[in-house]
């Protein structure tokens, strides 16, 4: 057990380490300074402004920013909607497969421009090479460079002054290709190669001796690196193609969370105090380490059908023990678990291990982390501009305490920030119970549950609150589409499944998108007064224990009577169902 | 006015970052790798005679055909005992279709599956190692692994193995010990992740050492 917390806290000590390092850079890039890039990205991204004939110094505001977002967002939903429904004329290795169903494409489509990446899907039976390639992996990047920009935007707004004008929330277009060439990129490129050395294979060789190959490393990379989560392969980053060692499992999870814990520097930087972005590292830190405590020590048990059988799940030597069902032996307990929690808190969703299978309270923890809305490191930017309402939110509680008008970084929160703070954050859990009510109470949403008893429950719960989330992790034995034969043949999807998510999944990442770009707009108009002796200073460790309860409070209090009919069940009794 | 223009930059937009990060990106990447890591960039194939036996990242069945068949006309194998047996498969160790099993904590089926398993590896096993009890078997022998071809199991579970090997391979037990060894992958630097010994590489070994028939 010792030796698990140990690599846990190397592996947190490695993102820390990093936080400054890329958070810097973020900042440089966004705030349009030097990089030690500009040599080699300068003439690409000068380039990009031409051809798309835009003026990249030329700012926004809020309607404008948000009006271009949404506009790229829908092209790219179209875009990949038509390479997935035109498989047969694919070029490169295509397996002889023919597209999906249209409902999957749909949710399919809406899932990689969402940032979700949630899979109905098995990659390596169903996609070509191409729809892979062109279709999933450059979503991969462009939903993840979207996200930084909102985050960015809503940090620009936060920082504006009066006298600067209404046009100060950036250029989206600017953005979108600096987020996209000097951050994700350039990392993609180095972390493909670090993983292709592990045995990430990358191939357009097809399958040779029974072995399933493909252009693997170059999607992996960017899947982790922009918290998409959407594998290959149907089992992802549990598959020895996608993750073969103790290090590329390392390397991976690093990937999932350094863009996000970076992304508090980058804000401190911005805003011209690094404290402020430490407070908000620190808030996540001690949720995110909460997780990884409960889900590790759980995972040591067995579960009560392995001991009813006769199974002993204790340490022995030469063996963790633990609950090792779909779990690898080369992660073990500790990687496995930690790993759940990384790509639970980030709106990552990628696996290295079935969700399915955990016990049930390690299954908790995957509940708990999506229900704090992906405020905790969560997804690429959308992890920071959610944190941030909760910020908002907090701060408006701390102001009703003391009695003063509340005070965000010299910038007053009134009414109409606190409502569009409230719709923000209220937004999602609503998809939530919504989608998730629907499915069980409704005949439709009975064909996709495997399980019986409280596990079917939790499947549905959790289907919907990964979809709302944008995260992409499953309890897998839901299903959404079934495709008896090789190649999508004789396929049919469960289209209520497939329709409710797909909405689920646009209308709970746009939505609150375009209230954070409305929030930054009112921010943005305000005047700055210089912080007095009353002002509720947002970087001391008494605020962020104010930030952490608000986060948990709703979080928690939103979701518990629905989590008590799934994995708590399950964690406090030993029936089988 | 301002939808126009966004629609045309966002179609532009479209096209060419999908040139570059579809397209240029992952062309650039398999070349690259095609040509500093060939190996793995194909799958770490394992050739035996010039002839591609696997993968090392990839666990196969050493089984042996019943010559019958099951309800749905699949073969019937059992377990080939001169050979390490890799962890139990969800997906009968599929490298071109993968599932999780999808077994859940309070499962009803899992836990006959469970008991199946057990009984299943002592009866191949206590033969060879008669104090050997249920409380004995490791966790990951009678667990399905995520990806249905995970091509380690413990260093437990190949120490209890190694006196079947031995005996029906009619090999010194420190032998077959000291084989384990050399194909066990430890942690990375000596921390990270867990030991883990490859059954296909250990068993290629073992051939290689004393062929049978």
């Amino acid at each position: 057990m010792a030796q698990g917390f140990l690599q846990i806290a190397i592996f947190f000590a490695l993102v820390a380490a990093v936080v400054p390092l890329l958070g810097g850079h973020m900042a440089r890039v966004f705030m349009g300074e030097r990089t030690f890039l500009d040599r080699v990205v300068g003439p690409l991204e000068r380039g990009t402004y031409r051809l798309l004939r835009i003026d990249a110094g030329r700012g926004q505001d809020w309607k404008g920013y948000a009006k271009s977002l949404v506009v790229f967002s829908m092209v790219g939903w179209l875009a990949l909607f038509l390479i997935l429904r035109t498989q047969t004329l694919h070029p490169f290795y295509t397996e002889g497969y023919h597209s999906g169903t249209w409902d999957l494409s749909f949710n399919t489509a809406s899932s990689f421009v969402t940032n979700t990446n949630w899979q109905y899907y098995g990659g390596e039976t169903t996609l070509t090479y191409f729809s892979q390639m062109a279709g999933l992996a450059v979503q991969n990047f462009l939903s993840a460079a979207v996200g930084m920009t909102v985050a960015i935007a809503l940090i620009r707004g936060i920082v504006a002054r009066r006298r600067d004008g209404g046009a100060v929330l950036g250029n989206f277009w600017q953005d979108l290709v600096r987020a996209t060439f000097y951050v994700l990129l350039p990392l993609s490129v180095i972390g493909a190669l670090v993983l292709v050395s592990q045995g990430v294979v990358q191939t357009l060789g097809g399958v040779t001796s029974g072995l399933f190959r493909g252009p693997v490393a170059s999607q992996e990379v960017i899947k982790e690196l922009g918290t998409n989560g959407g594998g290959f392969f149907n089992v992802n980053s549990s598959y020895p193609f996608e993750n073969p060692s103790a290090f590329s499992n390392l390397f991976e999870m690093f990937l999932i969370l350094c863009v996000p814990a970076s992304l508090t520097y980058t804000y401190g930087r911005m805003v011209g105090s690094r404290r402020q972005g430490w407070a908000i590292f620190g808030a996540m830190s001690v949720l995110f380490v909460a997780g990884v405590v409960v889900v590790y020590l759980a995972e040591l048990h067995g579960t009560p059908a392995q001991h009813l059988a006769g199974v002993h799940t204790s340490a022995v030597d030469g063996s963790t023990g633990g609950n090792l069902e779909g779990k690898e032996q080369r992660f073990g307990v500790a990687n496995s678990a930690l790993w759940t929690a990384v790509t639970t808190v980030t709106s990552c969703g990628a696996v290295n291990a079935a969700f399915e299978s955990l016990t049930g309270i390690g299954g908790l923890v995957p509940f708990a982390n999506l229900a704090y809305g992906e405020s905790v490191f969560g997804g690429v930017g959308t992890g920071l501009y959610t944190m941030l309402l909760y910020v908002l939110l907090a701060v408006f509680i701390g102001g009703l305490m003391v009695g003063r008008t509340p005070e965000f970084l010299g910038k007053k929160i009134e009414a109409r920030e606190i409502k569009l703070v409230s719709l923000g954050v209220l937004v999602t859990p609503l998809a939530v119970l919504v989608s998730s009510t629907l499915a069980l109470a409704t005949k439709y949403g009975k064909p996709s549950i495997y399980a019986s008893g409280p596990q079917g429950s939790s499947e549905t719960l959790y289907a919907y609150l990964s979809q709302a989330n944008n995260n992409g992790s499953a309890f897998a034995g839901y299903t959404g589409y079934v495709a008896p034969n090789a190649g999508n043949l004789g396929a049919h999807g469960v289209t209520f499944a497939d329709l409710l998510g797909g909405v689920t999944m646009l209308g709970a990442r746009f939505a609150p998108i375009l209230l954070v770009l409305a929030i930054a707009g009112t921010l943005a108009g305000k005047r700055v007064a210089p912080s007095g002796l009353g002002t509720l200073r947002t970087d001391t460790p008494t605020f962020v224990g104010l930030l952490i309860g608000t986060v948990v409070l709703i979080g928690a209090l939103t979701f518990f009577p629905a989590l008590l009919l799934g994995p708590v069940v399950q964690g406090l009794t030993d029936r089988l169902f | 006015m301002q939808l126009g223009k966004d629609l045309r930059t966002a179609a532009i937009a479209i096209v060419f970052l999908t040139v570059v990060l579809g397209i240029v990106y992952p062309l650039v990447i398999t070349g690259v790798s095609q040509v500093a890591f060939n190996d793995k960039a194909n799958g770490s194939q394992i050739k035996v005679n010039g002839k591609v036996v696997g993968s090392r990242l990839i666990a196969t069945a050493f089984v042996i055909d019943t010559g019958r068949k099951d309800a749905d006309g699949a073969p019937i194998t059992v377990p080939d005992p001169k050979f390490f047996q890799p962890r139990p498969s969800a997906t009968d160790y599929s490298a071109t279709a993968t599932f999780f099993s999808n077994r859940g904590p309070n499962s009803a089926a899992a836990r006959f599956f469970y008991r199946d398993q057990l009984s299943a590896y002592l009866q191949l096993n206590s033969k060879y190692d008669p104090g050997l009890t249920r409380a004995g078997v490791p966790v990951d022998a009678v667990t399905t692994s995520a990806s249905g071809v995970d091509p380690h199991i413990s260093q437990a579970n190949a120490g209890i193995q190694s006196r079947r090997i031995a005996a029906v391979r009619k090999l010194p037990l420190d032998r077959v010990q000291q084989l384990v060894k050399d194909n066990t992958d430890g942690r990375f630097v000596g921390l990270i992740g867990e030991p883990g010994v490859n059954v296909l590489e250990l068993n290629l070994a073992l051939d290689q050492e004393a062929p049978v028939r």
